[in-house]
């Protein structure tokens, strides 16, 4: 039982993170309807803003992370305006096609920059658990859950309370009437991506500092947000929040009773099993076809 | 009839090669190159034909190099407690077939989910299926020896005749590689081609005039994967190791990029692909350029090929071939 009460709360820790990365995932193919691969590069990319800020230029962590965020924002946009803007009329395969390149060249482009060697990132918390009756967690995994619940809400109030999230929503909707009631679709899609993009790297640069910065982190990530995206049902945000805390759920317990070798796994199995049983994700109203 | 004679010459001026070049690591080179154009001439059948864009085609070709290693290798393991499932090491030429068959159910079973998810859904599926294989390649120790690999994996002999120099190697791809390309012409060319090409240009308006969609996509898909598992057969028992890193999206990217380079949907695409993306890391290795530089270069090209040359270099030579003939 205790241990039970200590997966879910390591679940409820990490499930912060990955809503964080499934909704920044699931907004860009909902308003955009781009499969995003740079997802996870933006991941990384936070992280090793982070590995450089902190460890290389002595910036302090909280500021390193603000930082490391901003500059997330920053890069999604340049993609965005660079890579996609003139794919706007193409269909779904080609912008697949194109933000694979450009996962190949930044990943690459990491590693070339970083070396492949993993990188540890210090924090400013305490090395003594938080110790809660039975169970224990780490300082640096409590902040880490409450900033990704800050972000979380923040995102919430950002579509559902101004009038970006307004254009947002009827983007979404319909596309067309959309631009004929005088939205701009092409900022729209530009904040969208640079939104989706500073989430990833806020989740990158959060967890960072609790694992290691690889280059190839990016990978585990963007499956995991495909996983959570998935399972929350594409274009859903309140699908991807749970879904991100179900994933971890699923991970914990499966890490716990089966096999840690097949952590990482855990992901695709319940992506084959839902898109098997469940095509339209456990939240979602539309087709899965086309 | 042009086309076939030149056809022939191209190919025997191929299987010339090894007569008159001596380098035997350029002949390594080539081979693995002419293994690279099988595994995506099966992705141009899924891809440019069918129209299910197959971003886990690798699974494939490394099911396929698994089965066929631990069937020739032999293979005991405990399925359930108390169940041992033990196979005794089996001839090379049988083992080949059992990688084949391996692969091409895999391809059934992705092509069944095919038909309930399509576009980027399908892509998503396919991708993470191959995860899962290396997942499981990777820590299912006991049968596949993990990250310590299969080794001694032994080379295809038939009738005493064993293939372990790189000629004999070399023809052997090369023959495989054209029994590929006439089965695909042939499927290409026949009803259930077209039917492909339907479905893949309108599903709708092909299922309104009769087409049968899961039949046509597991079709398409289950030739498809036979075929990606013979090329990673080949590679299984060239090579003679195996190790979980044959299962990496890369080289499910490497066959995509060849594919789409070369004109998805052409019978020649992928083999002009093929050749430009199988030899240039040797081209890029010969500037001595570092390899993340190598994949920064594939990315960008990736990414520039999509922009300019969006039906790929072989439709792009017909236009302008018919261009000139116009004028």
């Amino acid at each position: 039982m205790e241990q039970l009460l200590q997966h879910g709360l390591n679940a409820l820790m990490l499930g912060g993170t990955y809503a964080l990365l499934g909704i920044g995932l699931t907004l860009i193919f909902g308003i955009m309807r781009v499969v995003n691969f740079t997802h996870g590069e933006l991941y990384a990319f936070g992280a090793y803003m982070m590995y450089g800020l902190v460890m290389k230029a002595g910036v302090n962590f909280f500021a390193a992370l603000g930082l490391a965020i901003v500059l997330g924002v920053l890069l999604g946009a340049l993609l965005e305006l660079v890579l996609l803007s003139r794919l706007r009329a193409a269909d779904i395969d080609t912008t697949m096609l194109v933000m694979i390149g450009a996962w190949i060249a930044l990943q690459n482009a990491e590693q070339l920059a970083w070396t492949g060697v993993a990188v540890s990132i210090n924090n400013p918390f305490p090395a003594a658990p938080l110790v809660l009756g039975p169970v224990s967690v780490a300082w640096n995994r409590v902040f880490v859950f409450g900033m990704a619940l800050l972000l979380i809400v923040a995102t919430y109030k950002v579509i559902n309370g101004t009038k970006l999230g307004r254009a947002m929503r009827a983007t979404f909707q319909d596309r067309d009437t959309a631009a004929l009631m005088g939205v701009q679709i092409g900022a729209v899609h530009t904040a969208t991506f640079a939104l989706g993009s500073g989430l990833a790297a806020a989740a990158g640069a959060l967890l960072g500092p609790v694992f290691v910065a690889y280059p190839s982190m990016g990978d585990l990530a963007a499956a995991k947000a495909f996983a959570v995206v998935i399972l929350g049902g594409l274009g859903s945000i309140p699908g991807a929040t749970l879904g991100g805390f179900i994933l971890a759920l699923v991970e914990e317990l499966g890490a716990g009773y089966i096999s840690s070798g097949y952590r990482d796994a855990m992901g695709f199995l319940l992506i084959i099993v839902i898109l098997l049983f469940r095509p339209t994700g456990l939240f979602a109203r539309k087709e899965r076809i086309g | 009839m042009r086309a076939t004679i030149v056809a022939a010459a191209g190919v025997l001026a191929l299987a010339s090669i090894p007569l008159w070049m001596g380098d035997p690591y350029l002949l390594h080179v080539l081979i693995m190159a002419g293994i690279f154009i099988i595994a995506a001439m099966s992705l141009n059948l899924l891809l440019g034909y069918a129209g299910q864009l197959s971003l886990g085609h690798v699974a494939f070709f490394g099911v396929g190099a698994y089965a066929s290693a631990l069937f020739s290798l032999g293979f005991r393991v405990q399925v359930f407690p108390g169940v041992v499932l033990a196979v005794e090491a089996k001839p090379v030429w049988l083992a080949m077939l059992a990688g084949m068959l391996a692969a091409g159910l895999c391809g059934w079973f992705i092509g069944r989910i095919a038909f309930k998810v399509r576009g980027a859904y399908f892509v998503i599926v396919s991708i993470s299926f191959a995860e899962v294989a290396r997942l499981v390649a990777l820590n299912w120790v006991e049968l596949t020896q993990g990250p310590m690999a299969l080794n001694n994996i032994p080379a295809l002999s038939i009738a005493g005749f064993a293939f372990l120099k790189k000629p004999s190697v070399y023809w052997l791809v090369l023959g495989c590689s054209v029994a590929c390309f006439i089965l695909i012409a042939r499927i290409v060319h026949s009803r259930a081609g077209r039917a492909m090409v339907a479905l893949a240009e309108n599903e709708p308006l092909a299922t309104s005039v009769g087409i049968d969609v899961t039949r046509y996509l597991v079709l398409a898909t289950v030739v498809s994967a036979t075929m990606a598992g013979a090329a990673g057969v080949l590679y299984a028992h060239y090579v003679r190791i195996v190790d979980p890193d044959v299962f990496l999206f890369i080289y499910t990217v490497t066959m995509s990029i060849m594919v789409i380079t070369g004109g998805k949907g052409t019978l020649a695409g992928p083999i002009v692909g093929g050749v430009i993306f199988g030899l240039m890391p040797e081209g890029l290795r010969a500037l001595a350029i570092r390899p993340e530089t190598q994949w920064i270069v594939y990315g960008v090209l990736m990414v520039l090929v999509v922009y300019f040359l969006p039906q790929g270099i072989v439709p792009a030579l017909k236009g302008l071939r018919l261009r000139r003939s116009a004028t």
